[in-house]
């Protein structure tokens, strides 16, 4: 391992972790501040990091493994950053600032960036480990899936989230036989109404997922893979493979076993910092003011907001207003703040279902705080500046649904 | 001398003359106001001027030019209905209703006598509607109580020429506004209300130079095209009139001449005069009118010549109405200018045939055919119908009657082709008297009015325009061919056979007409019989024509003495009046001054009247969507400080109340209004509002002579009203909406527009919508910061229902648009939600000309690129180029672009491009 010697004489920050946000934060500070840090960045998987937003994509086969790739190799090497794929760091000696990896090396930094992400939940039910059960998380869970194209495979997505949805699409596209079945009465419900929530399932539904509400998984059943799936209402439905798109979970453990303060993740500060002087986490391992966040823009605005600091500029964090953006070809949705409005909001709601459009927007006085926009999600990115700078809209108001050209949605 | 006219086979099935079905345009009459153009129609295709016809060539108004939009046969009352027991109507054969029609008077005639009968007729009857109607009434049911709503219109005419002419005869035509020099125009809004002849004068004006003095209350669009418009206080056209006839005097302006040849009374009318108006200043303070205006006026009056005064209902519809004309007439006679070339008194009718109802003596205080109750008279008329039981004195006049219904004295009331309970002043004691009717008969060819829902026990179907022939009369004593060009629909017939149909069956003699024509024939006979010239209406000329001459009878004017074929254009410019004597009389008017006081309570004046694109109740100019565009809501006008004086603000509602009842109408604040003074329009209906039945506001006072009532001076008040919401409504199918809630019908293209206002919840509103959704395919924008509704219900792509609902009115030119459509797009059907187009469309801002279809905002962009006179923004926009009615109102945007941009001198103003 020479190569970890070479430099020494500039501050070292190792990154645990080479998904999308130890990415952002690499480009941001390398950006930011050249020459000042040498950068080591850990990925336990094989491949570059790449981007985990569009493996959907990837397994609709609208795009190949490679297209998602964040940065090509080249890329790091001009920014000077040093990588080391498929390596996997299993402790860290604070006091002594090391990191220990998986073949028993150690490498020494100054600061450590913790950046490991989550896991796929799997629910603790009886068949939950049976061959062809699948999450969706990795590109090796793209790989599998995939294979089911082509043998007039039935799968059963389990979970009507925003995950969920993308990989039960993806199969569709594919050729395979979806059932989606969710929990709640209605689809996304962390983001939407049960208003847009019903567009959405019948946009869906059109796309050839078959939807199922109020479906609660009890079993997989099968004898020695998966054959079928049991809820507890009574209903049973055959499949091949099932998926569980049921939520994540922070990858705390390293950060657990160092010691420092976790919650559902690694606690940080304003300034990214753990309970660990020198010791920082962003992303989805990390919990900020009690919220463990699952998207990609926390991440990045964690990633630039610490890079900015170490960069040695002003800088803090102080939480992401969520948005949500599914990207399902012909199904736009985009849920932002408060998105439902309710108590002493007051909403303008604008709807035509049978073209598959819902835009919702909840203000309080005088301000965008939440919005919806579903078949039409032109006007997202303004809505978001407006919700994140809580600027006074009253001026606006009249063009505030309509201002932006209508536009056909894709 | 019946025998030689009438044929012998009677068949009261026959629809009336042969059922006609063209190819070709039949040339025929314009339904709508006095001017009585020609016009060329066939079914299917829209209708023009005809170029032959003298009182137009070729040009049509607004509305003229919307007639095909106006044909369909939504509403229409196509077959005979009678009242049953349970209280509804329900359809009858022919056979049952006129037997019930004849049996029913019968019974009452025998009962209560002839005078317990009364009908009230139409000046859009024609003059064989009338013939038959007044000989039943007055020669065979023997009761002059024969009344109609041009009582409501022009009787005060009718009296002043009697009183004047000895006759009532308008001594000049239409040629005289093409070569006066000077046309004051009194009382009347020609510009919207007469607007073909409004277009000869303005023609005049720019190529003779000719002057135009318009003298009224209200700043009309007329008033914007004078040279002179003189703001009158109400009630004062005779101090006006006096004090110009003083200074006529004064001025040595008189035709001594004329005088003394041709008239008597002017000692007496000049002294009266001199009470009333002894100078420019006395006139100026009965008027209200500035000094410097009235010696203008004075002055121009005495040394032009060639001087046209015409006055309409702002004349007529008055308490002192008679006077009034008499008191314009007196200056005419005074200065010679009777019946001269470009020289007289002419009075503007405001229906298509109320001059032929004049003629035919439909009105209750003269017998029939200019003769009046005198015994030679009545005598003469009975021979002639052979009518033993003929009416011997005036019957009941159009108020009198309803007071009479309302009193019981009159137990029988037969309405034909007119909505009294709408039109009448207090309109709703006159509507509640119908309940007290033993037999109420209305002939009619819509089903459902304000009058038939006021009680009608039978109800017969009427033709329509374009269903019916016969002949009507025009303001110059023009006599045209109204020709059927199509089917008449269902059971319907001419309202001549259906009087004749009930009079046989009550065994009255003399009723076997096969055709219009034979009725026109008898009509022309009666006119000429024993007529040794002491009867102006004489159109002997005509008695002998045969069918097919009847048939392709030219625009004619009377008189037309035997042997002629072609009248007079003018009459009386050599005296030759129908007096005693032979003289015109000066009459010396009474003091001016209005029928009722103002008081605290109600400190206002209530004018009402009409507006450019409707007529009358909308019956059928409700129908056209082009016309609604002009102005689609009744509204209540008020000038800016009675608007701040009573808390009423532009384009929100007022409650406008008299103490005869109250309307809820849309506030327009203008500076056509002068302080104290509030114009409300006549058209709208309980058909067609919720609660604009203007009709039901005016004082029921009645000028002495000519029984009509002051229907532009009535006390009133007014106070704002706010509504929660606003909005409209459009919808394939009629709707039915609930008490409480403000409406209004407009015609739209394709279906129904409503719009409506009120304080109903959310769910309110949600169920009244519902109600009418027939589609899962629903859109909806709801914006609870501002409370914004609007939403549209589809079948398969078309918009079945388009509505929208605000704090304010929501704009509906994009909605009408694309409701009109047969399929919308995607982004079509968003545009409804947000009420704007990606490309613009339709948003052209209120309608300015109704011919082409211009809006304000096209207008004002010509003329911010340098048009400065109506015709070139004519020739920029077309507006204005067709029937020259909105030429007014381009005016007045050009004044006021010019007002707010005063350097602007073409290309490079900006302000409003």
């Amino acid at each position: 391992m020479t190569g970890l010697h070479l430099f020494s004489s500039r501050e070292k920050i190792v990154v645990v972790g080479a998904g999308m946000a130890a990415t952002r934060f690499v480009e941001e500070l390398t950006n930011r501040a050249p020459d000042r840090y040498d950068i080591l960045v850990i990925g336990e998987e094989p491949r570059l990091a790449f981007n985990r937003v569009l493996l959907s994509s990837v397994l609709a086969g609208d795009l190949s493994v490679d297209d998602i790739e964040l940065k090509p190799r080249h890329w790091w090497r001009a920014a000077g950053v040093s990588t080391l794929s498929g390596r996997k760091v299993v402790g860290i000696d604070a006091a002594a600032r090391r990191v220990v990896l998986d073949n028993g090396d150690s490498v020494d930094y100054s600061k450590l960036l913790l950046a490991t992400g989550s896991q796929a939940v799997r629910l603790p039910i009886e068949g939950a480990g049976l061959p062809g059960v699948h999450t969706f998380r990795d590109v090796q869970d793209v790989e599998a899936l995939s294979r089911l194209e082509g043998r007039g495979a039935r799968a059963i997505v389990i979970g009507g989230g925003l995950l969920g949805l993308e990989a039960a699409y993806g199969l569709a596209r594919r050729g395979v036989d979806v059932t989606l079945a969710h929990v709640m009465d209605r689809l996304m419900e962390r983001q939407l109404d049960a208003a847009a929530a019903d567009i959405l399932r019948r946009l869906v539904e059109e796309k050839g997922v078959r939807v199922l509400l109020n479906a609660n998984t009890t079993r997989i059943a099968g004898s020695g893979r998966v054959e079928g799936i049991e809820f507890a209402d009574g209903r049973t439905a055959p499949a091949d493979a099932v998926i569980f798109a049921v939520g994540i979970r922070p990858n705390a453990d390293l950060a657990r076993q160092a010691g420092l303060n976790v919650g559902r993740g690694a606690i940080v500060d304003d300034g990214l910092e753990t309970s660990e002087a020198g010791v920082f986490a962003i992303g989805e391992c990390a919990e900020h003011r009690g919220v463990c966040y699952g998207l990609v823009e926390p991440a990045y605005e964690q990633g630039r907001a610490l890079a900015m600091r170490l960069a040695g500029e002003e800088a803090s964090y102080c939480g992401s207003v969520v948005s949500t953006n599914l990207k399902v070809s012909g199904v736009s949705v985009f849920s932002a703040g408060d998105y439902l409005g309710q108590g002493d909001a007051r909403r303008i709601v604008c709807k035509d279902p049978r073209m598959g459009i819902y835009r919702k927007l909840v203000l309080r006085n005088d301000r965008l705080v939440g919005a919806i926009l579903v078949g039409d999600t032109s006007g997202a990115a303004d809505f978001l500046d407006l919700i994140r700078s809580g600027a006074d809209i009253s001026a606006m108001r009249d063009d505030l649904m309509f201002g932006a050209p209508v536009q056909k949605a894709a | 001398m019946l025998d030689g006219i009438l044929a012998p086979a009677p068949n009261e099935n026959l629809q009336a003359d042969a059922s006609p079905i063209q190819t070709t345009a039949t040339r025929s009459t314009c339904p709508y106001c006095g001017v009585g153009c020609g016009v060329l129609a066939s079914p299917g295709k829209s209708v023009s001027g005809d170029p032959a016809h003298p009182a137009n060539f070729s040009r049509l108004c607004s509305k003229g030019s919307a007639l095909d939009e106006t044909l369909g046969l939504d509403g229409r009352l196509l077959y005979p209905m009678a009242h049953q027991a349970n209280g509804a109507l329900a359809r009858v054969s022919w056979d049952a209703a006129l037997d019930e029609a004849a049996d029913g008077l019968r019974r009452i005639i025998d009962r209560h006598g002839p005078d317990a009968v009364a009908v009230y007729l139409s000046g859009q009857l024609l003059t064989e509607d009338y013939y038959v109607a007044n000989k039943l009434m007055k020669g065979f049911i023997g009761s002059a109580n024969v009344d109609t709503n041009s009582r409501l219109c022009m009787a005060s005419t009718v009296a002043g020429h009697k009183r004047a002419f000895g006759a009532d005869v308008v001594p000049g035509c239409y040629e005289d506004l093409d070569q006066a020099d000077l046309i004051v125009l009194v009382g009347s809004n020609a510009a919207w209300c007469h607007p073909i002849l409004f277009q000869r004068i303005m023609r005049n004006k720019e190529e003779r130079a000719a002057k135009v003095v318009v003298i009224d209350t209200r700043r009309t669009a007329t008033a914007e095209s004078a040279d002179l418009f003189l703001q009158i206080a109400p009630g004062a056209d005779q101090a006006l009139f006096c004090g110009l006839l003083v200074h006529l005097a004064k001025a040595a302006a008189c035709d001594d001449d004329y005088v003394r040849r041709h008239t008597e009374g002017l000692k007496d009318a000049l002294k009266a005069a001199q009470t009333i108006a002894p100078s420019i200043e006395a006139t100026a303070r009965s008027t209200g009118l500035r000094e410097v205006d009235i010696a203008s006026f004075f002055e121009i009056f005495a040394e032009t010549p060639r001087t046209v005064t015409a006055f309409s209902q702002g004349v007529n519809q008055s308490a002192q109405g008679t006077d009034k004309v008499n008191a314009i007439i007196n200056c005419h006679l005074a200065t010679g200018r009777v019946g001269k070339p470009g020289a007289s008194p002419f009075s503007l009718t405001g229906q298509p045939n109320a001059m032929g109802g004049r003629e035919v003596g439909g009105l209750a205080n003269s017998l029939a055919a200019h003769m009046g109750f005198d015994a030679e008279s009545i005598d003469r008329v009975r021979r002639f119908w052979n009518a033993p039981r003929i009416a011997k004195r005036e019957g009941l006049k159009a108020v009198q009657i309803f007071d009479a219904v309302a009193r019981g004295d009159i137990k029988a009331l037969w309405v034909v082709g007119t909505n009294p309970a709408a039109s009448l002043p207090n309109a709703n004691a006159a509507r509640a008297a119908l309940a007290k009717l033993e037999l109420f008969i209305v002939s009619d060819n819509v089903a459902s009015n304000d009058t038939i829902n006021g009680g009608a026990h039978l109800l017969l179907p009427a033709q329509a325009w374009g269903e019916k022939s016969g002949t009507v009369t025009n303001s110059e004593r023009r006599i045209s061919r109204q020709r059927a060009f199509l089917p008449a629909p269902g059971e319907t017939r001419a309202d001549w056979s259906i009087f004749a149909g009930v009079a046989r069956r009550m065994g009255f003699e003399g009723f076997d007409y096969r055709s219009s024509a034979d009725v026109f024939r008898e009509h022309a006979a009666l006119s000429a019989f024993e007529n040794d010239g002491s009867r102006a209406f004489n159109i002997c000329g005509l008695a002998k024509l045969s069918d097919a001459e009847y048939d392709a009878l030219e625009p004619t004017q009377w008189p037309i003495h035997a042997g002629e074929r072609k009248g007079r254009a003018r009459l009386f410019a050599e005296g030759g009046f129908f007096s005693k004597n032979g003289r015109a009389k000066f009459i010396a008017p009474a003091t001016p001054g209005l029928a009722t006081p103002l008081t605290k309570d109600f400190p206002l004046r209530l004018n009402t009247g009409r507006i450019r694109d409707q007529w009358h109740t909308m019956t059928r100019t409700g129908l056209s969507p082009r016309l609604a565009r002009h102005l689609a809501e009744p509204f209540i006008e008020m000038g800016a400080s009675d608007a701040g004086r009573f808390g009423v603000e532009d384009g929100e509602f007022a409650r406008v109340a008299t103490p005869y009842g109250d309307c809820v109408l849309r506030a327009v604040v203008t500076d056509r209004q002068p302080p104290g003074h509030i114009f409300a329009p006549i058209h709208w209906t309980d058909e067609t509002a919720a609660a604009a039945r203007v009709g039901g506001l005016v004082a029921p006072f009645l000028d002495p002579f000519s029984g009509q009532p002051e229907s532009k001076a009535t006390p009133a008040v007014v106070t704002p009203v706010r509504f929660a919401r606003q909005g409209f409504v459009l919808s394939r199918k009629p709707m039915a909406l609930r008490e409480g809630l403000w409406w209004t019908r407009v015609a739209v293209a394709k279906g129904f527009g409503y719009r409506v206002a009120g304080d109903l919840q959310d769910g309110d509103w949600a169920d009244i919508i519902r109600a009418a959704t027939a589609s899962d395919d629903v859109i909806q924008f709801i914006d609870e910061t501002r409370s914004l509704l609007s939403g549209a219900a589809f079948v398969d792509d078309r918009a079945t229902l388009i509505w929208a609902l605000a704090p304010y009115a929501p704009p509906w030119e994009l909605a009408l648009e694309l409701f009109a459509r047969e399929g919308l797009a995607r982004s079509e059907r968003l545009s409804l939600l947000s009420g704007r187009s990606g490309r613009q469309i339709a948003n052209d801002g209120p309608l300015i000309c109704s011919c082409f279809g211009v809006g304000q905002k096209k207008i004002e962009a010509a003329i911010a690129q340098g048009c400065r006179t109506a015709p070139e923004v004519g020739k920029a926009t077309r507006a204005g180029s067709n029937c020259g009615g909105c030429r007014p109102e381009i005016e007045r945007l050009i004044k006021a672009f010019l007002a707010v941009a005063p350097s602007a001198n073409g290309m490079t103003a900006t302000q409003h491009a």
